[in-house]
This record gives structure tokens, C-alpha cells and sequence, in this order.
């Protein structure tokens, strides 16, 4: 049958065999690049209707304080204010994590962060409803309060929110520790016996923001039947479409949710901050308002990730075996329960084959934004601590750094540090293409240092529907239920355009609304090549079924005895009779009279989504006199399983490196004594300029994945695992000192200089 | 709000001398649009003086020196060829502001004016020792531009006053100017520290220096005691050592977000020695 031959039932090893594929693995332009260079495409800011009004949100301006009183009549008398809203006009009665989302989304009887949503106004004009927004008097009882995680946990700290932890967390703990983890294998104890050298140390990072560039923004309208339309900038419209729904008491088919184009997101619009307080407001006014977050509303109160204090331990012999390892993490993910600490837990030691590893996770509240998802959440922390202290015990053991990671790299079959066995995995191949790159063995100048780093994540299937509608000119439109955010568009239609043999050109992808297919999981998880990529491969073998079904219909053969090639469907053999192919607009051209239109469908959740590897290699240069580091030279070497468009594999390589440098160097959450952020903009929360950076080569291994037809893992997150450690430790070779706390601000550099150089 | 485009400084003194309210002066923009859009500052009455005669010209005096309008930006003094000759540090200083399209708006009476003692262009033009010309509805008065800053968004002018031109002298022979500041990021940033220098030469002596500092006070600090490390030296090592720790001495800076005290004095030496480099050869290589 046709599709076997894109469907190869022992999934992507075929391809290792020279498969050749015609426009998979080609570079072609994105199907949306003409509308974003000249403005056309609509981003979530762009959508108007007619009668809109304009929202504002009123913030808490304390880190914790009990909302006495909201006084809103000033602003409602306000000409031009035509509703204002605060929690009371959402739904009551929900529990768990749904329940947390609109006590974020807006205060209930305490504001519980700087920037805290207690109320909303929507007018005539966005300068009025600003204006309005200063007219609600809300009155506080300001409580303690408390941002560092390590302070959240002592005694005596102030409690967020008491009874939050679940049953995981030991007696003992202060309520803050909401959630705990624990995991391994093996006698931790029993192998740092057995090593020569046993390094122990402390590590701490800052919570950084995904900084994308596009702010939040919503047009959404509500009617009193209960129907609505929300048009957004997000990740996931059908998870918007659910929780919308559930906080303002609908049902979830009555509305419908139009994802638009997304200026960035990485993570951090994977949940929803503004779209209910929209719709709660157009419900009142009975008009279509419109709510667009300012930099400062988007530093101050959507999800940064977690910030991070570990403590790591890692035996080695002297010939470089890891013996045991070690690691408790704390994460604080703002005042509520979510702090990725599971997965920085399991991400930790996951590059290695270990016999004995244990780990030790707190989820831990204080009073800061929701954390959101970034990037491969709670992996990247992980990276730093351990790599660290590897590249700490190779430092003193006079090892080197490729060859020890190598002795003890996760294979095929190696039980990993958090449970299950790999399957065939591409670490090894990164290691070795790593130190075969001139970039390893390239001559350092004077105050340069190279650093090595391996990084892990799991990748993520999650429930996926497509829909694939040929036009009767032979051309296809496919539905994905995936935003695009990162090229997804283009690897869409290369994997269609492969199946169906039709050029690039004539596949047309649409990111459907919530009405237009089933449910798709968010575009997360580094999911969507994978899993949206596997189902438009279903959808349009399925469409290629029925166009061979057609022609054997035409011709008057069994089915079974047409194939597809090129294009075309064609007898399978000189038995099958003698026809001339017959390319598919012959066949969409009459398939009205035979049989009514041919789509293609799959809906799955498909679990075999590859897990993946990458090691980077950096060289950084420090200025002595001012602690300044510039990063001069960077590889990113990462297994891709199959690069469907590798000019976007190498361009999602080079994004997480180019994060990571932020995260690694500069970005952080400035808090001050009194709990409020410092640093809500981008002159003072110092993302990478260009310049920043230098030309960051990338290599693509190609591991192909058992679980996907074209042997695809998804690339997207892996990227920023390794670059905070192997930049630590580029940086910590430079200056000549370790440096075991992230942001390496040109003071703290200075700092650990001026306290060795004492020492 | 008022929006106002006055044809003339008699105009837009007599309009800012009148209003009732918050008045903001309208250049580039660069400052006050941005501090409009964060709600920090809502004027009742703005003043645009970009239509006034003359304000977007850079001319040359009599005497050699320099007569730069209001509301030049950035982006002109940095295609200046005579500007650029005369005083690379100082328009190397304003070219520091902000991105290109920054440039094309932010004006170096705009930047004195909104009182940042982070103000980049500041140092480079006490060093230079470039005056304003101050009009009000009482006359005008010139001034060194370091009395026009007196903390931080603070200024001297008056109300109904503002500045009118500035003036950056002739540069003599043997002369040479360099502006440097430390920033965590390699550029769309703001001075950590900042450091301007101004030096003149005869031979490989040194024969008359002026410095500035910003980000480390409330204001520009103009580092008085820079001849006396500098005049009479060839730039060697001691001379840097004790400019360095003259830089040092005359910082008060504050912990922030940005930089500690201590770091921000480190940084001033290591600033003062570099910048004085730069500014030693310009001055050799301009005799």
C-alpha cells in the first residue's frame, strides 16, 4: 500500500539507510515570511471590531497585602467607562490548578505579588480607561513578605498561602514547601565510597523572563447567550479556549478561540494572564474589548521562570568513571504551587549512565508571578549545577572534558537517572561530532576560556488533530492545531508536500480556530515537528488512500494494486495493467463526480516523541579590570533525529544558545527590600542585543527517532540546556575563578576576583 | 493637554513662562515621550521647539568654536565632518544614546536637559568645556553646562527658561577629547559609569587636561584636580595611577540595580586610565 512508503513500520531507522526524501531536509522559505516583512501578518494587538473598547488592568503595587476594600464607583462615574470588573465577576467554585490560574489572573482576598491583577476597566479609549484605572480606590493591608527561596523555607518566613502543599511534602517542612520530589537508583552513599575525588557545592540562579517580544494582547467578545470569540497571541488556544470557559462559567464549545500570529513566546504563552479579564469585561459592556499588556505588565505579571538553589554532589574515579551523584534543588515559581523542581530534578543527571544517582526537589511559594513555562523548564538550571561540578572533578582529576562525558554518556539501554530505559539516543554522537569540530581544539588568546556542556529534555507528544482538504486544482490545505512558533509552517508542508509528491509551493498551512479541528495540545514540549508533523504525514497518507482508491475506481483495478509516486497514482506492477499515471489534479479535478471531496484526518496522542541531546562548546573572554565577558566563539552540536527544514533547526540551535547567553550573563529579577521589582523593562533587564553576540555555528546530528516516520525530534527546547553551564565554565576558565551563581554580571565577576585575589 | 510649536525662543519663553501646570519642553522626544507612555510625566503643556529658525543648524564661529542648535540630533553631529574632527569624544558620547532610530530623534540639549546623571553626552561636554546659552522672558545668560543638571531629572533653569544653543569651544592645537563608558551589554544600554577627558599636548607633554564623570552623583562631576595628575606628564604609568585615583576620590555613587558603589569606583579608575589614552594620541596625533 502506498503509504508504506512514508510510513516505515520500523519508524525513522529506514531513513539511516539512504531514504531519499525530495523536499524534506531542504531549506525553503516560510510560507508566513511575505506577511511578516511587510506587515501584513496580525499579531494579537492587530484585530479590532467594530464598537471596541479599550481595558486596563489595575495592579497591586504591594508584594503581599490583603485587598480591604475596591472602591470603584470614581472610575465607573468616569465618562467614556463602560464596565469594570473585579474577581467577583468570575466563576466561583473551581479547585486545583484551574483555581490558581484565576487567582492569578485576578486577586482574590490578597494580592499575593508586585503587579498582582486586582481589577479591570474597559472604555471608550485607551487613555481614558487609563485614567480610569487610577480612579479605583483599592485599600491594602500590607503583609511580610518574602522573594528568595531560600528565605521562603526558613522559619519564621512569611506564609503565602497555608494548606497549599500536597501530600508529597514531609512533616516538617515550612508551608511554603508546597510540593517535594525524590528519585534515583542505586546507593549514593555506597559510590562516592568507591571515588577518588568527591566535589560538593552550592549553585544558584536567577528567574529570568522568555522575553519575547510581542506583549500580550486580546480582543475578545462576550455575549449574554454565553457565546464568545477570543482572538489572541498564545501558544495553545484550545488550553486558552478551556480555562477561559472555566472562569467565566461556559461551556467550552461556546467558545471560540482564534490563535494570531505570536511574536515569541517560549514557553511563557502557554497559559492565560488577560484573556478572561477581556471577556469577563465585554460580558458587562456587552462589547468587544480589547486588552494589550504594556513591557512593564508583562515583566511584572506573566510567568518568568523559576529561580533555583541547588546543592550537588558528584563522585569520580581518577580514570573518570561517575561513581555516584547527588543533587537537592529548590525552586521557587512565584506564589504558587508549579516550580518546575521535577524536572530540573530528572533533567539533572539524565547525560549519564549512573549506578548510583539520587535527587531531591521543593517547589517552594514566595511572593512572585506565576512562573510559566520557559524553554525546556527546569532543565537548564539543572545543566549549570551538575556540568559545573564535572567539569570541576575533569579540572582537578586533569581530565579531559569530551572524552570524561564520553566514559559516561547515556547509550541505547542505559537506565536513566530518572527511571526508564533509553532508546536509541543521539548523546554520543554530539560528544563525538563535538570533539571532532576545529572549534575544540582552535588556540585560545590570552583571558579566553572554552567551556564544554551537555544539556537533556524529553521532548512531549500530547493529543494532536489534522485536517488535510485537497482543492480541485491538486493543491492541499492543511489545518494544524499548533501555533507557529517557530517555523512550524514550513515543516508542515515540506512533510505533506513529501507524502502527497506535490511541490512546497502548493501546500497551504492554517493554524485552525477551536471550532475548525479536535483538541490540540499547546505548542510546547518541543512537540509540534513531532507530533503535528506525525499526524500531517497520517493526514495525508490518508488522503493518499483515497486518491489511489479513486484511480483504481477509474481504471477498474483493486485497490490494492495502485501505488503512489511522485505525485501520481500508478499501477503497483506490470499485473496490475497497464495505465498511465494519473497525477493527482486529474483525479481532484473530477472528485466531485466521483465521490465527493478528499480530505485526509488523524487524530492521535502520540506517545514516542524522542527524548534529546546537545553539547555546546563556548569560548569567553573576560576583561579583568571591569568583570565584562564577551562570548567569543560558540558551537551548538544537537541531535535533531531528522531535520525537516534544517535552516529552522539550526535557527532554533542558535535562539536557545543566544537565551542562554542572556540568562548566563546578565538577565535576572531585581527585587528590593520591599518586594517590589526593579527592573520591569528591557534597559534594565538585559537581554542579548545583537552585538551581544557572536556567530553561533551549529552542527545537526541526525539520530533518527524510532517514534517518528521521518525519524523527526523535536529541537526547540534542548537548545538552551547546556549554554548556562558550558558558559559558566568558559567564563570560570577566563577569569580563573568558579563562578557558581548565575547572572556572571560583570560585578559579581568582579566580586569573586577581588574575593580570591583576598582569599 | 497643550501642544505648542512656537516660531521663535521669544515665543516659547512667554509660552513656558505663562502655562499653568506640567511644562515640558518638546525635542527628539526620546525622553519626555518615553516618560509620557510610562505615566511618570503628564504635561499639561508641551512645547515643541523644533519649528523655531535655526534650531537643527550646527554652525562655525568666528573664533573656530562651535554654535549647535536645540534640536540637532545625534545622528546629524555624527555625519558633522568638522564636528567630528574637532571633537570625536564628544559625539562619540552623544552617539552612544540609544539605538539608530534613537538617533535620528535624541538631541544633545535634550540630553543635558532631562537631568540623567547617566546622561552620556554630560561628561564629554564638561570635558570639552562646552557652554549653553540659558534665554528666559528676562534675557539670556551663557553658562558652563555643569551648572545646568542639579540632580537627577533636576535642573538650574527657571521657569519660563530654557536653553537656547550650546557652545563648544575652538579646538586648539594639539588637542584631543575621548569619552568611554561601562556598560554590561555592548550597546542599547545605560552608563554604569561614564567618562570624559579632554587633553592637550605639546610633544609627548601634557599640557592641560580636563575630566568628567557621570552615573557616580547625583550630577556630572568635573574631576578638578585632573591637571594636576596629568599637566607636566607624557601619560606614563604614574600619571594614570593618580588619575585614576583622582576618578576614584570624586565618585559618590549609589547601590542599584546597575552597579554597587564599590563597583562603580573601581570603574571609574579603570575608565579614567583608559579614556585618558585614547585622548593622548588624539591630541599627538592632532599638532
Amino acid at each position: 500500500m502506498a503509504l508504506d512508503e512514508y510510513k516505515p513500520q520500523k519508524g525513522g531507522e529506514e531513513f539511516e539507510t539512504g531514504h531519499d526524501f525530495k523536499y524534506v531536509g531542504t531549506s525553503p522559505d516560510r510560507p508566513d515570511g511575505f506577511d511578516k516583512v511587510t506587515g501584513r501578518a496580525r499579531f494579537g494587538a492587530d484585530m479590532s471590531a467594530p464598537g471596541m473598547l479599550f481595558a486596563a488592568i489595575v495592579r497591586s503595587p504591594h508584594a503581599h497585602a490583603r485587598i480591604l476594600r475596591i472602591d470603584t464607583s470614581r472610575a465607573e462615574a468616569l465618562k467614556g467607562v463602560k464596565a469594570v470588573v473585579t474577581r467577583a465577576d468570575f466563576a466561583g467554585g473551581l479547585s486545583g490548578e484551574t483555581w490558581n490560574v484565576l487567582e492569578n489572573v485576578m486577586a482574590g482576598d490578597t494580592a499575593l505579588y508586585d503587579g498582582h491583577a486586582v481589577a479591570a476597566v474597559a472604555a471608550t479609549s485607551a487613555l481614558i480607561a487609563r485614567d480610569a484605572v487610577k480612579l479605583i480606590e483599592v485599600e491594602y493591608e500590607v503583609l511580610a513578605h518574602v522573594t528568595d527561596v531560600d528565605e521562603a523555607m526558613k522559619d519564621g518566613a512569611p506564609v503565602i498561602r497555608g494548606g497549599a502543599a500536597d501530600g508529597s511534602v514531609p512533616e516538617g517542612l515550612h508551608p511554603n514547601v508546597v510540593r517535594y520530589h525524590e528519585s534515583g537508583h542505586g546507593d549514593v552513599e555506597a559510590g562516592f565510597a568507591e571515588a577518588d575525588l568527591v566535589i560538593e557545592d552550592h549553585f544558584r540562579t536567577e528567574a529570568t523572563h522568555q522575553g519575547y517580544i510581542e506583549p500580550h494582547a486580546c480582543l475578545a467578545s462576550l455575549g449574554s447567550d454565553g457565546r464568545g470569540e477570543v482572538w489572541c497571541c498564545t501558544q495553545g488556544h484550545w488550553n486558552v479556549q478551556k480555562l477561559c470557559a472555566a472562569l467565566l462559567g461556559l461551556d467550552t464549545s461556546g467558545l471560540r478561540v482564534t490563535a494570531s500570529e505570536i511574536g515569541g513566546g517560549f514557553g511563557g504563552k502557554t497559559t492565560i494572564f488577560i484573556e478572561p479579564v477581556a471577556l469577563a469585561l465585554s460580558r458587562k459592556a456587552g462589547r468587544p474589548v480589547k486588552l494589550v499588556m504594556s513591557r512593564s505588565e508583562v515583566f511584572r505579571a506573566t510567568g518568568p521562570t523559576a529561580s533555583a538553589s541547588m546543592d550537588i554532589r558528584i563522585g569520580m574515579k581518577k580514570d573518570g568513571t561517575i561513581t555516584a551523584a547527588d543533587g537537592v534543588f529548590r525552586l521557587q515559581g512565584g506564589a504558587f504551587p508549579g516550580a518546575p523542581m521535577e524536572m530540573t530534578a530528572m533533567c539533572a543527571f539524565a547525560c549519564y549512565g549512573l549506578k548510583n544517582v539520587r535527587h531531591v526537589g521543593y517547589d517552594v511559594m514566595t511572593n512572585r508571578p506565576k512562573q510559566a513555562a520557559y524553554r525546556a523548564p527546569g532543565s537548564p538550571m539543572a545543566a549549570f549545577a551538575v556540568e559545573s561540578v564535572i567539569d570541576e572533578l575533569c579540572e582537578q582529576l586533569g581530565l579531559d572534558r569530551i572524552e570524561v562525558r564520553l566514559k559516561n554518556a547515556a547509550r541505547e539501554g542505559t537506565r536513566s537517572s530518572y527511571g526508564p530505559r533509553f532508546q536509541r539516543i543521539g548523546l554520543v554522537e554530539t560528544l563525538e561530532a563535538a570533539r571532532a569540530h576545529p572549534h575544540y581544539s582552535a588556540p585560545l588568546k590570552p583571558g579566553q576560556g572554552r567551556g564544554v556542556s551537555c544539556g537533556f529534555w524529553f521532548n512531549f507528544g500530547g493529543e494532536t488533530s489534522v485536517s488535510l482538504a485537497l482543492s480541485e486544482d491538486g493543491s492541499a490545505q492543511l489545518m494544524v492545531g499548533t501555533p507557529d512558533i517557530g517555523g512550524s509552517r514550513a515543516s508542515m508542508a515540506l512533510m505533506a508536500a513529501e507524502v502527497l509528491g506535490i511541490p512546497y509551493e502548493k501546500v497551504r498551512v492554517t493554524i485552525a480556530d477551536t471550532a475548525s479541528l479536535g483538541y490540540n495540545e499547546i505548542s510546547h514540549g518541543s512537540r509540534v515537528t513531532y507530533a503535528s508533523g506525525l499526524a500531517t504525514i497520517k493526514a495525508a497518507g490518508d488522503a493518499v488512500q483515497k486518491l489511489c482508491r479513486r484511480a483504481a475506481e477509474k481504471w477498474g483495478i483493486s485497490e490494492d494494486a495502485v501505488k503512489w509516486q511522485d505525485g501520481c497514482a500508478v499501477p503497483s506492477g506490470p499485473n496490475a495493467g497497464d495505465f498511465d499515471p494519473l497525477p493527482i489534479a486529474e483525479i481532484t479535478a473530477s472528485m466531485g463526480a466521483t465521490g465527493g471531496p478528499i480530505s485526509g484526518h488523524y487524530e492521535a496522542t502520540p506517545e514516542g516523541a524522542g527524548v534529546s541531546f546537545a553539547t555546546h562548546i563556548v569560548d569567553a573572554e573576560v576583561d579583568p579590570e571591569t568583570g565584562k565577558t564577551s562570548v567569543v566563539r560558540y558551537t551548538v552540536v544537537q541531535d535533531a533525529g531528522k531535520a525537516i527544514h534544517p535552516a529552522y533547526v539550526e535557527g532554533q540551535y542558535q535562539g536557545g544558545a543566544a537565551q542562554g547567553i542572556g540568562w548566563a550573563l546578565n538577565e535576572e529579577y531585581i527585587y528590593g527590600p520591599d518586594g517590589r521589582l526593579q527592573n520591569a523593562g528591557f534597559l534594565d533587564y538585559r537581554i542579548p542585543v545583537a552585538s551581544d553576540l557572536p556567530m553561533i555555528d551549529t552542527v545537526i546530528v541526525e539520530v533518527p527517532n524510532p517514534g517518528h516516520p521521518f525519524g523527526v525530534r523535536g529541537v526547540g527546547e534542548t537548545s538552551i540546556c547546556p549554554p548556562l553551564a558550558a558558559i559558566a565554565n568558559a567564563v570560570s576558565a577566563a577569569a580563573g575563578v568558579r563562578m557558581r551563581h548565575l547572572p556572571m554580571s560583570p560585578p559579581s565577576i568582579l566580586a569573586a576576583l577581588e574575593k580570591q585575589a583576598h582569599a | 493637554m497643550q501642544y505648542h510649536t512656537p516660531a521663535s525662543f521669544d515665543e516659547a519663553t512667554a509660552l513656558a513662562a505663562t502655562a499653568t501646570g506640567t511644562t515640558r519642553f518638546l525635542a527628539g522626544g526620546t525622553d519626555v515621550l518615553v516618560q509620557m507612555r510610562l505615566d511618570l510625566v503628564t504635561p499639561d503643556v508641551l512645547i515643541d521647539v523644533k519649528k523655531i529658525a535655526g534650531v537643527h543648524d550646527i554652525v562655525r564661529e568666528e573664533d573656530g568654536g562651535w554654535r549647535i542648535g536645540i534640536a540637532v540630533t545625534g545622528a546629524e553631529m555624527s555625519e558633522h565632518e568638522g564636528l567630528c574632527r574637532d571633537w570625536p569624544g564628544l559625539v562619540e558620547a552623544m552617539d552612544l544614546v540609544g539605538s539608530t532610530q534613537v538617533q535620528g530623534r535624541a538631541t544633545l540639549t535634550g540630553n543635558l536637559c532631562n537631568a540623567s546623571p547617566a546622561a552620556d553626552s554630560v561628561p564629554a561636554m564638561v570635558a570639552a568645556g562646552v557652554e549653553a546659552t540659558v534665554t528666559g522672558p528676562k534675557g539670556s545668560r551663557r553658562v558652563p553646562v555643569e551648572a545646568i543638571p542639579t540632580g537627577p531629572g533636576k535642573t538650574s533653569l527657571a521657569r519660563g527658561e530654557m536653553i537656547s544653543a550650546l557652545h563648544v569651544p575652538a579646538r586648539v592645537r594639539g588637542g584631543g577629547d575621548a569619552y568611554l563608558r561601562f556598560i554590561p551589554r555592548t550597546e542599547m544600554d545605560i552608563a554604569v559609569v561614564g567618562c570624559g577627558i579632554d587633553l592637550t599636548v605639546e610633544g609627548e607633554t601634557i599640557t592641560g587636561a580636563r575630566m568628567a564623570l557621570g552615573a557616580v552623583a547625583p550630577c556630572v562631576v568635573a574631576v578638578r584636580g585632573a591637571p594636576d595628575a596629568l599637566v607636566g606628564t607624557a601619560l606614563e604609568d604614574a600619571a594614570l595611577a593618580a588619575l585614576a585615583d583622582l576618578a576614584q576620590a570624586a565618585c559618590n555613587p549609589i547601590d542599584d540595580k546597575r552597579g554597587t558603589v564599590g563597583f562603580r569606583t573601581h570603574v571609574a579608575g579603570v575608565l579614567a586610565r583608559r579614556v585618558a589614552r585614547i585622548a593622548y594620541d588624539r591630541a599627538r596625533e592632532n599638532q
